[in-house]
């Protein structure tokens, strides 16, 4: 049957379809969905590992013992387990294993814009690159293919409006795979200096036989058109080249990214009068043509930021734009906010009440940063806060410890926080680190991890217990507080940042969006006992506006929560309810 | 031909559903469909988008600027942001709900005036309706994107109201269907 389905549940589906048996992943946007959409098959193994390193190590564990296995993450996700990925090259598979990588071109939900395809290439994995969902299930389970016929992970290589675009698919049935048993090779699995040795000639032979494959197999494919452009490109670059030239140019369609193919790229070249190669972000396919010799247009007209559009695309080819509606010029921009009710913001608040420098890290409370509380410096990757607060405060002494914190969310904190905290204990820096324990996975859409005591299908787990962690770290002072209590949270930051030693400061409370948190009523003004004093617009709250000179609640948006009430001097916020 | 609506509000009014009912439709009606989705940190009260594009044969996922025939906007100041997105003369069907962005919520700026007419003024044609009262009569707030939606049946000529009602069975929780259908009844104004 034909039906609508996002690029990454086609992906979940393309897993199925191989006969998938153990999925481990790290959640990422844009690549959650894969996996919370393959723990839906009772048949595939699922969970989330603490991080991605962990992630691609499980699932080459798994293969190793002969099970098709995946590993899913976002771009920034592969320098986590970059230090695996090079190795289990050398080693390659016994049953086939799949990564997933998602790019974010305009980094819609991410910390900068890498290119993954450099890894695909520096490891010497190759990396399939679909560009619509059908295109997705079916390369996936070719991965699988060319994985265990050529001895190598493969990459399934999305991006942003591929994973989260939804266009049509038909769906097959599950492969039914002769078992594989796990086999005792040392020479092939154990990367010590003697048998590494061995394996890097294999590594350039498979890629030498690889671009064999690349030359001949469909994934790569012409579609000639009118010969006066020839247009190399592929991802969704090959969707807008269709919609601005139709059939106006000849097209060399990749659906391999790596290896590239020699003579089928020259091949094209010269049926054509002039080329020019599309695609997002580096210029990968562009620097490859040129090392053959090539002339191509192709990042001397189109950017190297952003992601792409077919308005882009045509603009910069020198094709007119279209007709539209004017403009509304002046209009205030709408940008992310933590939500109402959020229990990160009595956090914030404080902190910036208490004018404390705040390093931070990855996850919805990165928007502390924003308007109107600021209450964020830094923010560089998982983990980065902890750390480098123990840098900061190393270098800066007495003059930054007893007003410079870092703030973590639980699963970064699991990610790759951590390591940071293990080097405060060890190495002793008199460092404030807040935990904002919001017992989810927020950002990417609440998933599980190691401190809610679920699993990734919703069921009780292992759970664990960060005090107890901290503790046995090596911290005497590890304070819970509840973050919607603004005064107990201005007590426990000015008593740790006075104390003279290391401490945590656990800020716990349930994201308000969790279906199993009850929200209270919306709160009411009243406006006789408002002065219009504005202290509780100081929050930043959606929830919360100003108008007609008092303020303001949007019943609709509020939760309840009464972080609000207690900057009211003038008990003008009132419970509502009926 | 390809023919462009898109979707647009603030993170968490419901757009997701709104999109998956009408690609419901449009799948169940027999085009060729692709919609295009915003995850992640902008889901968090910004300003999201979703491109629905459907026809003979969709290639790029996304609607450029000049290209939408319709708008959907789950609040005001939203369908307004993306005016150059809209044909000229392109429909907008707009909840009449205006959100203050945190720009105005610090009083930085204030919320603008006389949206509706600017956007007339802009090209566009325009129906802004109450959809949050419209819901509450059909028995809850949130249903106030099926109400929304409802009303933009009623200029979408290409699909058929029993596409409609059947998706509405298909994409809504069996456990609110009533409410909804209630809600998109009354949006089209029946």
């Amino acid at each position: 049957m034909k039906q609508l389905m996002l690029g990454n549940k086609a992906f979940a589906r393309g897993l199925y379809e191989a006969g998938c048996m153990v999925a481990s992943s790290y959640p990422g946007t844009p690549s959650t969905e894969v996996t919370e959409e393959a723990a839906k098959y009772d048949e595939i193994y699922c969970e989330w590992a603490p991080n991605e390193k962990v992630a691609l190590e499980v699932a080459f564990g798994a293969s190793l013992a002969g099970k098709r296995s995946f590993c899913g993450m976002k771009h920034v996700g592969l320098n986590v387990a970059a230090d695996p990925l090079f190795t289990i090259s050398y080693c390659g598979v016994n049953a086939g294993m799949v990564i997933c990588v998602a790019d974010d071109p305009g980094m819609h939900s991410s910390q900068n814009e890498q290119d993954s395809r450099h890894y695909a290439i520096a490891a010497k994995v190759p990396m399939l690159e679909p560009s619509d969902s059908s295109e997705v299930l079916a390369f996936v389970k070719r991965a699988y293919e060319i994985s265990e016929e050529y001895d190598t992970p493969v990459f399934v290589k999305m991006c942003t409006r591929i994973a989260h675009s939804q266009s049509i698919v038909e769906e097959g049935e599950r492969a039914v795979l002769k078992a594989k048993p796990y086999e005792k090779n040392i020479a092939k699995y154990v990367m010590m200096p003697a048998y590494a040795k061995q394996r890097h000639p294999f590594v350039e032979e498979r890629t030498r036989k690889l671009t064999e494959y690349a030359e001949i197999c469909d994934l790569n494919r012409v579609e000639m058109g009118d010969t006066s452009i020839g247009i190399i490109t592929s991802s969704t670059s090959y969707q807008y080249a269709r919609e601005v030239f139709g059939d106006k140019a000849s097209v060399l369609k990749l659906g391999m990214i790596n290896p590239l193919p020699v003579n089928k790229i020259i091949d094209f070249a010269k049926k054509v009068d002039k080329l020019v190669i599309i695609e997002e972000l580096d210029p990968i396919i562009e620097n490859h043509c040129k090392a053959l010799g090539l002339t191509v247009t192709g990042k001397d007209v189109l950017p190297m930021v952003g992601e792409f559009s077919q308005s882009l695309v045509a603009e910069k080819l020198g094709i007119d734009n279209k007709e539209s509606c004017k403009a509304i010029p002046d209009l205030p921009n709408r940008p992310p906010v933590m939500c109402a009710g959020c229990p990160h913001r009595g956090m914030f608040y404080t902190l910036a009440k208490n004018k404390c420098t705040v390093l931070g890290d990855i996850g919805c409370y990165t928007l502390g940063a924003v308007a109107p509380l600021n209450a964020m410096e830094m923010t560089a990757c998982m983990g980065a806060s902890i750390s480098s607060l123990h840098g900061f405060n190393k270098a800066l002494g007495e003059e930054s410890e007893g007003s410079t914190v870092a703030v973590i969310g639980d699963s970064t904190f699991m990610h790759s926080g951590m390591t940071g905290l293990a080097n405060i204990a060890y190495n002793q820096s008199n460092s404030t680190v807040i935990i904002l324990d919001n017992s989810i996975t927020g950002m990417t859409g609440h998933q599980q991890n190691p401190t809610t005591g679920y699993n990734i299908k919703g069921d009780p787990a292992g759970k664990i217990d960060l005090e107890a962690l901290c503790h046995s770290m090596g911290f005497e002072r590890v304070t819970v507080v509840d973050p919607y209590d603004l005064s107990a949270c201005d007590k426990v930051i000015k008593e740790e940042l006075a104390a003279k030693e290391p401490s945590v400061i656990i800020s716990r409370r349930p994201c308000v969006l969790l279906k199993y948190v009850k929200v209270k009523p919306a709160l009411r003004v009243d406006s006789d006992k408002c002065k219009g004093c504005k202290a509780c617009m100081k929050l930043g709250c959606p929830a919360l506006c100003f108008k007609d000179g008092k303020a303001y609640i949007d019943e609709t948006l509020c939760v309840g929560c009464g972080v609000c009430q207690q900057l009211c001097a003038f008990d003008a916020l009132k419970e509502g309810g009926n | 031909m390809t023919t462009n609506v898109m979707i647009v509000g603030v993170g968490g009014q419901g757009s997701l559903l709104a999109s998956k009912l009408l690609g419901h439709v449009l799948v169940s009606e027999g085009y060729d469909v692709k919609v295009s989705e915003v995850h992640g940190m902008s889901q968090r009260g910004g300003s999201v988008v979703t491109y629905v594009r459907f026809g003979d044969n969709v290639a790029s996922p996304l609607i450029d600027k000049g290209e939408a025939d319709y708008i959907i906007s789950f609040e005001i100041l939203e369908a307004a942001r993306y005016m150059e997105y809209l044909k000229p003369g392109g429909q907008v069907v707009v909840n009449a709900q205006e959100i203050d962005p945190m720009p105005v919520i610090t009083g930085a700026m204030e919320y603008p005036k006389d949206l509706v007419s600017k956007m007339e003024e802009a090209g566009a044609k325009v129906d802004a309706v109450d959809a949050l009262m419209l819901a509450n009569e059909a028995g809850s707030i949130k249903a106030a994107n099926i109400a929304l939606m409802g009303r933009f049946s009623k200029y979408f000529q290409e699909a058929s109201l029993d596409a409609w009602q059947d998706s509405l069975e298909a994409c809504v929780p069996h456990k609110f269907l009533e409410l909804n259908r209630k809600a998109f009844a009354l949006g089209r104004g029946e």
